[in-house]
């Protein structure tokens, strides 16, 4: 193992803890990732040094707090390899940046018979907002099925008979947070060029774990969540692409995002300001910064292999030692979200037995109910791993899982 | 796990893996259902009401073993008591299940549940059924949910 990963668990001061009197183990990584001290120092420095309203402010600490406002856009331009700067809204998190999309440019954009097409993997956040932009303009939804069985792959194979002149907008997961499949996001947004559709990439569960592109990956707008990578809650990027954001009408109005106002009507700030009416988040897109620094030190091609040595090892573990476990995803390159049932053991009972064993997993439907009811479940447990979890942590879950099976089957 | 036996009675463990009246009641003049929008669990209550006493009543669904256990001692505690007393019943389980406090006199067997309330977040599972048997017995057509109506 690199040495790097030994020394880890010391850069995050909540896992050195006990819960219900066990050390911690703390395996819900996809609904949020622990922060590293150097990001909760960045916010607190920020209010404890530079605390000021940006972009107005003649005075010295406003000029502080702008410059480095602007510096986290540059920053995460260069994290996503973004062509420019202006490409970066900061946003509330993904679900904000994908309504965001579906506001500012399908309002503008589709009409009655137009197909919105998704794929069946979804994560509410990605389908919720595409329900509601078709309900106020008339187009209709598709979906990319997931291929019958447990392996999670979406099905290539119908993606050319789905992807009709009259599909305008392609959203689909980077990685699933369900199946912790990883998804050909490059061939998918190849796809929708061709097909004269944007793409729009929901990486809330890959910006954090693996190299996120976008010039590479082809996308025409991509969101994420800064809480699942390292970084505070309440904050979120939507990358888009300069020439269609320039083209966007604003999605909410306020200050910051104007040029000029009159009483009847006002002119737009260009992109991004246009989409950041307001105070923005200041603190908490600074300290996504540091987030981003913190994950390009440990190299994000070395995380996303030491994430899938992880999940390697833990879904072969589960399948071979669990009797009777029913396992989701793929078994390979996948990431480190894995999904299972316990037979006879409600995910909830999982959970607050696993809990009582101080290990935090996630029993439910993970904002995934269709693909739930299509797999034949109400619900599955998820133990979701990141590059601080180790492999004593995986022995602790597998002897916990045979215990909980012991005592609800016997 | 010593813990947990307080939450997992045998009772409970009984209940979840042989629940009773598990089944739709085809005499059933009443149905309820209830959901939990945040786990997905589902229940469906039948119950035949004659005049206001619950003359028979089962359920089906998907939950966890406190939500299935809970509503299989509801079949067995409901059968026959008039609307009424279900609902004091359900009061007093209401009660113990928040405060795990016990009223021996009137509990037998559901005082197994009085563990959840030291499980803030199993709360709601104990009593999906309970509000789903009351609003059918109340002729409350709407599903019973966890979450409030917009949530």
């Amino acid at each position: 193992m690199n040495p790097a990963w030994k020394n880890i668990r010391g850069d995050f001061p909540i896992l050195d803890q006990q819960v219900n009197g066990k050390p911690l183990v703390y395996l819900d990584n996809a609904a949020t990732s622990q922060k590293p001290r150097c990001v909760i120092d960045a916010l607190s420095q920020f209010y404890l040094r530079d605390n000021a309203n940006v972009h107005r402010g003649i005075h010295t600490l406003s000029m502080r707090a702008t410059s480095a406002y602007e510096a986290a856009r540059d920053r995460t331009a260069k994290f996503l390899d973004a062509a420019e700067s202006g490409e970066i809204v900061f946003t509330a998190g993904t679900t904000d940046s994908i309504n965001l999309v579906a506001n500012a440019w399908g309002d503008e954009n589709l009409k009655k018979g137009d197909v919105i097409l998704l794929t069946e993997m979804e994560h509410h956040s990605n389908l919720v907002p595409w329900q509601l932009l078709a309900r106020r303009t008339g187009a209709k939804l598709r979906f990319l099925p997931v291929v019958p069985g447990d392996s999670g792959s979406l099905d290539l194979a119908q993606l050319d008979r789905l992807l009709t002149s009259e599909v305008k907008i392609f959203a689909f997961t980077h990685v699933s947070n369900t199946l912790g499949v990883i998804n050909p996001v490059a061939e998918l947004c190849a796809k929708a060029r061709v097909a004269g559709a944007i793409s729009v990439v929901d990486a809330a569960q890959s910006a954090g774990h693996m190299p996120v592109d976008v010039r590479a990956m082809g996308c025409d707008f991509l969101a994420l969540s800064g809480h699942k990578m390292c970084g505070p809650t309440g904050v979120g990027v939507l990358y888009g692409r300069k020439t269609l954001l320039d083209a966007m009408p604003p999605y909410r109005g306020g200050g910051s995002m104007i040029s000029n106002v009159e009483y009847f009507e006002s002119k737009w700030a260009p992109a991004p300001q246009k989409f950041e009416a307001g105070t923005p988040n200041i603190a908490d897109v600074i300290a996504l910064a540091r987030a981003m620094d913190y994950l390009d030190d440990l190299g994000r091609e070395a995380i996303a292999e030491h994430d899938e040595k992880l999940a390697a090892l833990a879904y072969s573990r589960l399948a071979a030692e669990i009797p009777g476990i029913r396992m989701l995803g793929p078994a390979r390159n996948r990431s480190g979200v894995i999904s299972f049932d316990l037979p006879g053991v409600h995910a909830h009972d999982v959970v607050t037995m696993a809990d009582q064993e101080g290990i935090a997993l996630r029993g439910g439907h993970h904002c995934n109910q269709p693909l739930m009811r299509k797999l034949g479940l109400s619900s599955t447990s998820r133990a979701s791993f990141y590059f601080y979890n180790t492999e004593e942590e995986i022995n602790r879950l597998v002897a916990t899982l045979q215990k909980i099976q012991q005592f609800f089957v016997g | 796990m010593q813990d947990l036996t307080d939450l997992y009675q045998s009772v409970i463990l009984d209940h979840n893996r042989r629940p009773r009246n598990y089944s739709i009641l085809p005499t059933a003049n009443r149905v309820g259902s209830g959901n939990n929008p945040m786990c997905g669990d589902q229940i469906t209550v039948y119950v035949k009401l004659e005049g206001d006493r619950i003359s028979d009543v089962s359920f089906q669904g998907s939950g966890c073993a406190i939500s299935k256990a809970s509503a299989s001692l509801m079949t067995v505690n409901l059968k026959g008591k008039t609307v009424a007393e279900a609902e004091a019943i359900y009061a007093d389980l209401h009660q113990m299940v928040t405060t795990g406090k016990v009223d021996e006199e009137n509990f037998s067997d559901l005082a197994a549940l009085a563990g959840v309330h030291q499980f803030p977040a199993r709360i709601k599972c104990a009593t999906l059924g309970w509000h789903a048997a009351l609003n059918a017995a109340n002729g409350d057509e709407r599903p019973a949910t966890t979450e409030k109506p917009g949530d």
